[in-house]
């Protein structure tokens, strides 16, 4: 696939001027309006450049991975890439979990980093490192420019990689005198890589195939994933699944691509998915994967994960095809027009498939494993909080949070009804994702309600970014579901450890008295009689104030997250968990 | 399921760091490889990178899609079913003393090697030819003590009409 790319609209672009003003050209021309970033002695020419240039909004964040996520954040809200900039060593090192985070679960970033001068690359010069190499594994492309005039052509490429196809971070990694030579090079007109052609329409034969595979099924169960987020074509998962009265499964990723209270929905599968969902998976005959890559924690042990399942397995990487689980019927193409193309198809068929006898099953599964936990007297309940939370907001709010507890019970427990409004790690699980990724959504659509849900060991991890919310006077709301522990290790130690609680005790600071002292406002919330309150306190004051507000709400750190597959086992032996509520 | 060696030919922008990238591929992966060997081809914008892999279909589907998703990659065929001519050389420097050296001479000869560089009490032998007869000569030379050794790594092309270059059309960057 070619992208056509506007010529760039400056006439003065043939004369010459700086490797930094180019950089902010090709920034301008993308429609990046938006960076995040820490300068620093590699990169102080194109900040230069910024300071002579005011179009461009640049938010100077606390750590720059931080800011990585903060341009993730901005990258899922937009559907863009997210744009950070560091300077050369230490700034660009600080990045790697940042990138690793968004090529694992496919978020569109660029990164730019400052790097030492040509003349000294490979001297172990001050500040210098193999920004390149490091982040080769972690990056869908990555450049070290060579000389200023391949810049415009290296931006534009970037962009085209970073947000076609399977989305992910591309890296340009800039050496300092580039960005001081002078170049006259202008943006190519038209981006045409012979090594890079995303696939788009899916194989007719093979959409054929997967319809008969389909209509001669007695048990289908649809699996979809983060990949129809990215493909925008949620509401093609909607037509598909109602057209043919078929139950969908929600991936962690795939939250927020078809309304998890719609009759049809049957959650979240795995780990922490609902017993109705793990065993809708494991009794299907035919399973329908769309971008999805059925990671470990999607299916636990491989050969017990859906015994009888014809796969249909829709997705943008051929890779992801028959990686962990063989696909009967593999479909390499964009959700979108795939989607398309089954529901044409479907429609023009003489009769459905009549399932009944499947939905009973099913939805005898669900009365029978639904999701719960037992009230405790005078104690706040996590899951109580998220609940509490879900009933305040509308549909368009967007939920980020850190790893942990506090995100499984926010996957099952929040009523996620629209694409975009959720924003979690997930591939790589990175603590202290949510708090900075909340700002980049905020900054994204200053419009929405934006609520981190943070856990207190992973709030620890980019608590500096509070800083930057109030600098930028960004107001996001983070309910911190204060165990004081590292919850999730915790379950696993009391579970698979004898109790033996290995360095998981926190002793965290105050964290309403924190965001206090950054300039930002906090409250402590202990009885559940005040959560309410709280909440609706918090909401309203972050926006009236302008400023991130800090909810430190204390929560029972024995409570443990059910459903649960230990990891490694057979995913129909979950443990349920307590019967209760819900 | 064959844990058979594959010959891979995998054409590559020629530019610095492409090979540090597709090695990296391999071994963050856990993919075996036995040998791999880089050179420009006909056209100097390109590298051909011969790759043997080892293991089952399912390891080297794996492998050529992984290959098929990096931007440096042009193109990547699988040879094992087409006839095709391998080659690798290989410069042995050998232990001869004057007492074996026309042993070692006659041994050159069944194979159709040469020697290239002759000292007082070494020979050093260049052969060329597939993998296996490369090893075995090694094997017939290892008695008398083989010094030094280095080996190219091996290098295929289709036989006849059928080519591997970038100009050809017909061959497809993900083999799915
Ligand atoms: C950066 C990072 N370090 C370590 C881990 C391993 N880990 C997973 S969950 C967890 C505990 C998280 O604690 P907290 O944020 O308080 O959430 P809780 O489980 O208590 O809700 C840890 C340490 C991780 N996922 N990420
Ligand atoms: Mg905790």
């Amino acid at each position: 696939m070619s992208t056509k790319v506007e010529p760039t609209s400056h006439k003065r672009s043939v004369n010459k001027r700086s490797g930094a003003q180019a950089v902010i050209e090709a920034l301008k021309a993308e429609g990046a309006n938006l960076l995040f970033g820490v300068t620093g002695g590699a990169i102080m020419p194109i900040y230069d450049a910024l300071y002579k240039d005011s179009d461009l909004r640049h938010i100077m964040v606390g750590h720059e991975q931080g800011g990585a996520h903060m341009a993730e954040g901005y990258a899922r809200v937009t559907g863009e890439p997210g744009v950070i900039l560091t300077t050369s060593g230490p700034g660009a090192t600080n990045l790697v979990t940042g990138l690793a985070d968004a090529i694992m679960d496919s978020t569109p970033l660029i990164a730019i980093t400052g790097q030492v001068a040509t003349s000294l690359i490979g001297n172990d010069a001050f500040q210098e490192a193999d920004v390149r190499g490091i982040t080769m594994p972690v990056t869908k492309h990555n450049y070290l420019v060579q000389n200023s005039d391949h810049l415009p052509q290296i931006f534009a490429e970037g962009f085209h990689i970073s947000r076609s196809g399977r989305p992910g971070p591309v890296l340009i990694d800039i050496p300092k005198d580039l960005q001081v030579q002078q170049t006259s090079a202008i943006r190519p007109k038209e981006i045409e890589l012979e090594g890079y052609k995303p696939p788009y329409e899916g194989h007719p034969k093979q959409i054929r195939k997967a319809l008969e595979v389909i209509q001669n099924c007695e048990r289908p169960v649809i699996l979809a994933g983060g990949g129809v987020l990215h493909a925008e074509a949620s509401q093609e998962l909607m037509d598909f699944a109602e057209a043919l009265n078929i139950p969908v499964v929600s991936t962690l990723m795939g939250l927020g691509n078809f309304p998890i209270d719609h009759p049809l929905s049957l959650g979240m599968p795995g780990m922490h998915g609902t017993g109705y969902a793990i065993l809708s998976l494991y009794h299907c005959d035919a399973m329908i994967c769309v971008g999805t890559r059925l990671d470990d924690r999607i299916t636990g042990k491989l050969d017990e994960f859906c015994p009888w399942a014809k796969l249909i397995h829709i997705d943008i990487d051929a890779s992801e095809i028959g990686k962990n689980v063989p696909a009967m019927v593999p479909i390499v193409g964009h959700a979108k027009p795939v989607l398309k193309d089954l529901i044409k198809s479907v429609g023009s068929w003489e009769s459905r498939p009549d399932w009944t006898e499947w939905h009973n099953q099913v939805n005898g599964w669900r009365k029978e494993y639904p999701l719960g936990y037992k009230e405790k007297e005078n104690q706040i309940l996590p899951q109580q909080v998220i609940e509490e939370v879900d009933s305040l907001l509308d549909d368009d709010a967007i939920i980020t949070t850190g790893v942990g507890q506090h995100q499984m019970w926010t996957a099952q427990y929040y009523t996620f009804r629209k694409p975009r409004t959720w924003l979690t790690s997930g591939g790589l699980g990175t603590m202290g994702y949510g708090f900075p990724a909340a700002l980049g959504a905020k900054l994204a659509k200053p419009e929405a309600p934006v609520v981190c849900i943070d856990g207190d060991g992973s709030f620890i991890m980019n608590m500096q970014e509070l800083v930057t919310a109030v600098r930028y006077r960004i107001p996001v709301v983070c309910v911190i579901l204060n165990n004081l522990f590292l919850g999730m290790v915790r379950q696993w130690q009391h579970l698979f450890f004898e109790d033996r609680f290995a360095e998981t005790t926190l002793m965290p600071p105050a964290f309403d008295q924190v965001a206090i002292a950054c300039g930002g406002l906090g409250k402590r919330v202990e009885r559940p009689e005040e959560l309410n309150q709280a909440i609706k306190w918090a909401l309203k004051e972050a926006e009236e104030k302008r400023l991130p507000v800090v909810l430190n709400v204390m929560t029972d750190c024995e409570e443990c997250v059910y459903p649960m597959v230990p990891a490694g086992g057979a995913n129909v032996n979950f443990i349920p968990g307590p019967e209760g509520k819900k | 399921m064959s844990k058979h060696l594959h010959p891979l030919s995998a054409i590559v922008i020629n530019e610095s760091g492409v090979l540090a990238r597709i090695s990296g591929m391999f071994a963050r992966r856990g993919f075996n490889i036995d040998s791999l060997a880089v050179g420009e081809t006909e056209d100097p914008r390109y590298s051909r990178m011969t790759i043997m892999v080892r293991g089952d279909d399912r390891v080297l589907e794996q492998v050529v899609k992984q290959l098929g998703r990096m931007v440096d990659v042009i193109k990547i065929n699988d040879l094992a079913k087409d006839p095709h001519v391998e080659r690798e050389v290989a410069l042995i420097k050998v232990h001869a003393p004057p007492s074996e050296r026309s042993e070692i001479i006659e041994l050159v000869n069944i194979f159709r090697a040469k020697i290239v560089d002759v000292g007082k009490k070494r020979l050093m032998i260049e052969i060329s030819g597939k993998g296996d007869k490369v090893d075995a000569i090694i094997d017939m030379l290892k008695p008398y003590g083989i010094v030094e050794l280095a080996r190219t790594g091996r290098i295929i092309l289709a036989r006849g009409q059928k080519t591997t270059s970038v100009m050809d059309r017909q061959a497809e960057k993900v083999l799915v």
